[in-house]
C-alpha cells in the first residue's frame, strides 16, 4: 500500500502543494537507483532539498546521500536525537521520529519489532541516524544493547567528533588532544573504538568511512539496510566533519574529508557470512536488472 | 531450543462487555497476578520488561502469558529509559503496549515517560510503588506518583487487587479513545497489594478485548500506511523560535484537554473518579490506593462507635476530580488525608481543589514503606470531632 499511500488521487492533485506533487512525480518514491539514486543527484527531486545546516556542512551532504540511497523510501522510517543531524533529517520527506536524548536505538528496537508484528510480509526499513554524542555518549547503553539483542535495523553514526549543535563540546569520539569546550586543556583520552565495539556487540555488517566517494558511500548505505532486513544489526560510522567547530574553511571541507580517509577514518568493512550472502544475492539481482534494462535501451536505440 | 508459542483463539469483546456484563468468577490472587491477568485479557500486542522490586513480579507473569501465547511480543530491555523509549518507538507502529515499573525505575524512565503524552503514546504503565532512594528501601511508599502527576498522563490509583484488575483493563480502553489518546498509568502500592492476595472477580481468560485500531487515532501511526501521508517537509520546531513555542503550547494544551476528556470514560468504565460513603458527614477521610483501604477500615470502625464519619476514595489522580471532591465536601468541616508518602501530594491536591483548604488535615502520613495503622486515622477522626483518643500502637 505504501507507494499508493504517498501518491495523490489524480482529481485531487491540482489542489495539493506543488512541492508534494512534484516530489511524488519526480522524486525517488518507487524508483530504482538508476532513475533516482545518488549517481544522478541534481536530476531528480530529492527527499531532502532544504536544510538549515551551516554553509559547507559535510554532514548535510552525507544526509542527502543517505536519503538518495534508500532502497525503498516509501517504506522507510528514520529516527534520531538532538544534534545538528536532526535539523536536516526532520526536513526530509520520510517519516522521522525524534524522541529523547540518545534513545533512538531503543525506540527503533520497539518500532522495528512492532513493524514485524503488523507487517510480517513486508520490509519496513528502520534507520537511526544520530551524531557521535547521541550514538556513543548519551545513547551508548541503548546503542550497545540494541546490537547485543540483535535488533534488525540500521544504525548510522554521523561522526563530526564534537557536540556541534550545543556549541562545540568534547565528545567521546573527539580525537585525543583536541581542544574543545569542556576540554580546555585538550581531550585527555582516546577516541572511542566505535566499530570494534559494534563488532563485539554483534553487528553483522560494519563500515567505517569518510564518504568522499558517492557511489561507494551509497552502496554501503544500501548494503547496511539490506542486511538489517534479514540478518541483524548493521552499523555505519561515517565522518561528517564540523567545519565550524574545527575551523575548516568551506573550500577545504572536501580535502579534509579526503585527508581523514588516510587518518582516523581509514576504510573498514566487516561482514558476517550471513550478511555477505544477502549482499551477494541482492547485488547480483540488481546487476541483472541493470543489464536487462540496458539491453532494452539498446534494443530501443537499434 | 525452539518453542512454538501456541496460537490462542479467543472471543473478542468490547470493554463495556468485558467490564460490566461478562460473567465473573472469584479468584484469590495477588495484585501482581491481577495486573497480569488483566493484561492477558487486554489483547496486548507487545510488552517490554525490566526488573525492579516490587514490580518485577508483574512483568515475570506477563512474560509467562507471552510464552503461553496471550500476547504477541515481549522482551527484557536494557534498563528503564530503554524500556520506556522502546514503548514510544513501538507505539509509532500502531500497536497496543504495556510495561510496568516502580519508584527509582519510574524516575529513570521518566524522561521518556513524560514525553509519551506529547508523542501521543496510548500505552498502559503499571506503577507498583516503592521508596525513591535514599537511603535505600524497597518498601512501598508512593512518592513517585508525585513525579508522574505533571506529564499529562491519566493516573488511576488502585486500592486493592480487584481495582488493579478492573483499572488495568479500563486503562487500555481509556488510553485508546480518539479524544484521549495519551498514556494511562495504573498505580498501586508495592508489596501491600502486589504481593498480598485478595479476592478478585475475574472474567474468563477466553475473552479478549477487540484488537488495537491503529487508524482510530488523532495522530496517524508512522507506518507509511495510515493516511494522511506525512511526506511534506514538516519540521515546525525547526522553523523559528516563535513556531516552536507556539506549537509546543497548543500541543500541550491539547494534551491536558485530552486528560480532562478522559474523565467521562472514568465514569463509564469505573463508575466515576471518587467513591463516597456517608455523604452527609461533616468529617471525611479522603484517601487513594492502599491508604483508602485503611481509611475504609477506619470508616467501618467509626460506624461501630457511632461516629459520623464519611469516606471519599479517590480513584483518578489525573484527571483530578476537582468538581466531584468539591461537591462531596461541600458541607464538610474536616477532611483527613492519610497517605503513604512524606510530602502529602494528595493533601496538596485536595487543598487546591476546594475553596476552603483550611479544613484539610494533612495526614496521618507514613513513609519509607511502613504500614499505615488504622489507629492513626482514628486519632485524627477523634480530634476532628473534638473527642479524646487514647492512641495505642
Amino acid at each position: 500500500m505504501s507507494l499508493k499511500y504517498v501518491t495523490p488521487v489524480a482529481m485531487f492533485k491540482k489542489y495539493l502543494p506543488k512541492d508534494y506533487v512534484e516530489l511524488v512525480d519526480f522524486g525517488p518514491f518507487g524508483k530504482t537507483q538508476d532513475e533516482a539514486g545518488p549517481g544522478n543527484m541534481g536530476q531528480f527531486k530529492e527527499l531532502m532539498e532544504e536544510h538549515p545546516m551551516c554553509s559547507g556542512c559535510w554532514m548535510a551532504y552525507y544526509i542527502r546521500l543517505i536519503f538518495a540511497s534508500l532502497p525503498c523510501p516509501e517504506e522507510t522510517v528514520t529516527l534520531g536525537t538532538a544534534g545538528c543531524g536532526r535539523l536536516a533529517i526532520s526536513q526530509a520527506a520520510v517519516p522521522f521520529i525524534y524522541g529523547n536524548y540518545g534513545d533512538q536505538n531503543a525506540m527503533a528496537s520497539g518500532l522495528s519489532r512492532a513493524f514485524r508484528l503488523r507487517f510480517p510480509d513486508k520490509h519496513k526499513d528502520v534507520i537511526t541516524i544520530a551524531g557521535d554524542g547521541g550514538t556513543m555518549d548519551i545513547g551508548f547503553s541503548m546503542t550497545m544493547h540494541s546490537w547485543i539483542r540483535g535488533e534488525r535495523f540500521t544504525t548510522i553514526m554521523l561522526d563530526n567528533e564534537v557536540y556541534g549543535n550545543t556549541g562545540g563540546q568534547e565528545s567521546g569520539m573527539s580525537p585525543k588532544g583536541a581542544v574543545l569546550k569542556m576540554a580546555p586543556g585538550g581531550k585527555q583520552f582516546d577516541k572511542m573504538p566505535a566499530t570494534a565495539l559494534a563488532k563485539a556487540a554483534g553487528c553483522v555488517y560494519i563500515v567505517k568511512m569518510s564518504p568522499t566517494n558517492i557511489k561507494k558511500a551509497a552502496k554501503i548505505i544500501r548494503r547496511a539496510i539490506f542486511v538489517a532486513r534479514e540478518v541483524g544489526p548493521t552499523f555505519i560510522h561515517a565522518y561528517t566533519s564540523c567545519n565550524i567547530e574545527y575551523s575548516i574553511p568551506t573550500e577545504e571541507v572536501f580535502a579534509d574529508a579526503r585527508a581523514q580517509e588516510k587518518d582516523r577514518f581509514q576504510f573498514e568493512e566487516y561482514m558476517t557470512d550471513a550478511a555477505k550472502e544477502v549482499i551477494d544475492r541482492i547485488e547480483a539481482e540488481e546487476k541483472a536488472a541493470h543489464r536487462a534494462k540496458k539491453g532494452v535501451v539498446a534494443e530501443e536505440v537499434n | 531450543m525452539s518453542y512454538e508459542r501456541p496460537k490462542l483463539v479467543k472471543t473478542l469483546v468490547d470493554i463495556n462487555y468485558m467490564l460490566k456484563e461478562a460473567p465473573r468468577k472469584q479468584h484469590f490472587i495477588t495484585g501482581a497476578q491481577a495486573m497480569a491477568e488483566a493484561v492477558k485479557r487486554a489483547n496486548v500486542d507487545m510488552a517490554i520488561a525490566y526488573p525492579i522490586t516490587p514490580q518485577s513480579e508483574v512483568m515475570h507473569l506477563v512474560g509467562d502469558i507471552f510464552h503461553q501465547g496471550h500476547i504477541k511480543e515481549y522482551y527484557r530491555a536494557e534498563e528503564e529509559l530503554g524500556t520506556m523509549s522502546a514503548i514510544a518507538g513501538a507505539s509509532r507502529a500502531g500497536v497496543r503496549l504495556f510495561t510496568a515499573t516502580s519508584g527509582p525505575g519510574l524516575l529513570r524512565g521518566l524522561e521518556a515517560i513524560v514525553s509519551w503524552s506529547g508523542h501521543r503514546v496510548p500505552a498502559v504503565l503499571g506503577i507498583l510503588t516503592r521508596v525513591v532512594n535514599a537511603p535505600l528501601s524497597i518498601q512501598p511508599d508512593n512518592i513517585e506518583m508525585a513525579y508522574m502527576m505533571h506529564c499529562g498522563a491519566v493516573m488511576l490509583h488502585a486500592e486493592n487487587q480487584q481495582d488493579v484488575f478492573d483499572m488495568t483493563l479500563a486503562a487500555f480502553a481509556i488510553a485508546e479513545k480518539v479524544d484521549v489518546y495519551i498514556p494511562v498509568a495504573v498505580a498501586t502500592e508495592g508489596f501491600f497489594v502486589t504481593h498480598a492476595k485478595g479476592y478478585v472477580q475475574m472474567t474468563s481468560d477466553e475473552l479478549a478485548l477487540t484488537p488495537f485500531d491503529s487508524v482510530a487515532s488523532p495522530v496517524p501511526a508512522m507506518d507509511n500506511e495510515t493516511p494522511p501521508a506525512r511526506i511534506q517537509r514538516d519540521a515546525p520546531v525547526q522553523k523559528s523560535n516563535f513556531m516552536s513555542y507556539l506549537i509546543h503550547a497548543v500541543w500541550q494544551q491539547e494534551i491536558w484537554d485530552s486528560n480532562k476528556r478522559a474523565m467521562k470514560y472514568v465514569y463509564e468504565y469505573l463508575g466515576g473518579p471518587i467513591e463516597v460513603l456517608n455523604p452527609e458527614s461533616e468529617v471525611f477521610v479522603v484517601a487513594s490506593g492502599c491508604a483508602a483501604a485503611q481509611a475504609r477500615e477506619a470508616h467501618r470502625a467509626s460506624q461501630e462507635l457511632g461516629l459520623s464519619v464519611g469516606l471519599i476514595k479517590v480513584r483518578a489522580i489525573r484527571p483530578f476530580p476537582v468538581d466531584e471532591i468539591c461537591a462531596a465536601a461541600k458541607n464538610a468541616k474536616k477532611l483527613i488525608v492519610p497517605e503513604h508518602n512524606i510530602i502529602g501530594w494528595l493533601a496538596q491536591e485536595v487543598k487546591a481543589a476546594i475553596p476552603n483548604g483550611g479544613i484539610v488535615v494533612g495526614g496521618p502520613r507514613v513513609y519509607g514503606g511502613m504500614t499505615l495503622p488504622v489507629e492513626l486515622i482514628m486519632k485524627e477522626i477523634h480530634t476532628a470531632l473534638g473527642l479524646e483518643f487514647n492512641l495505642k500502637l
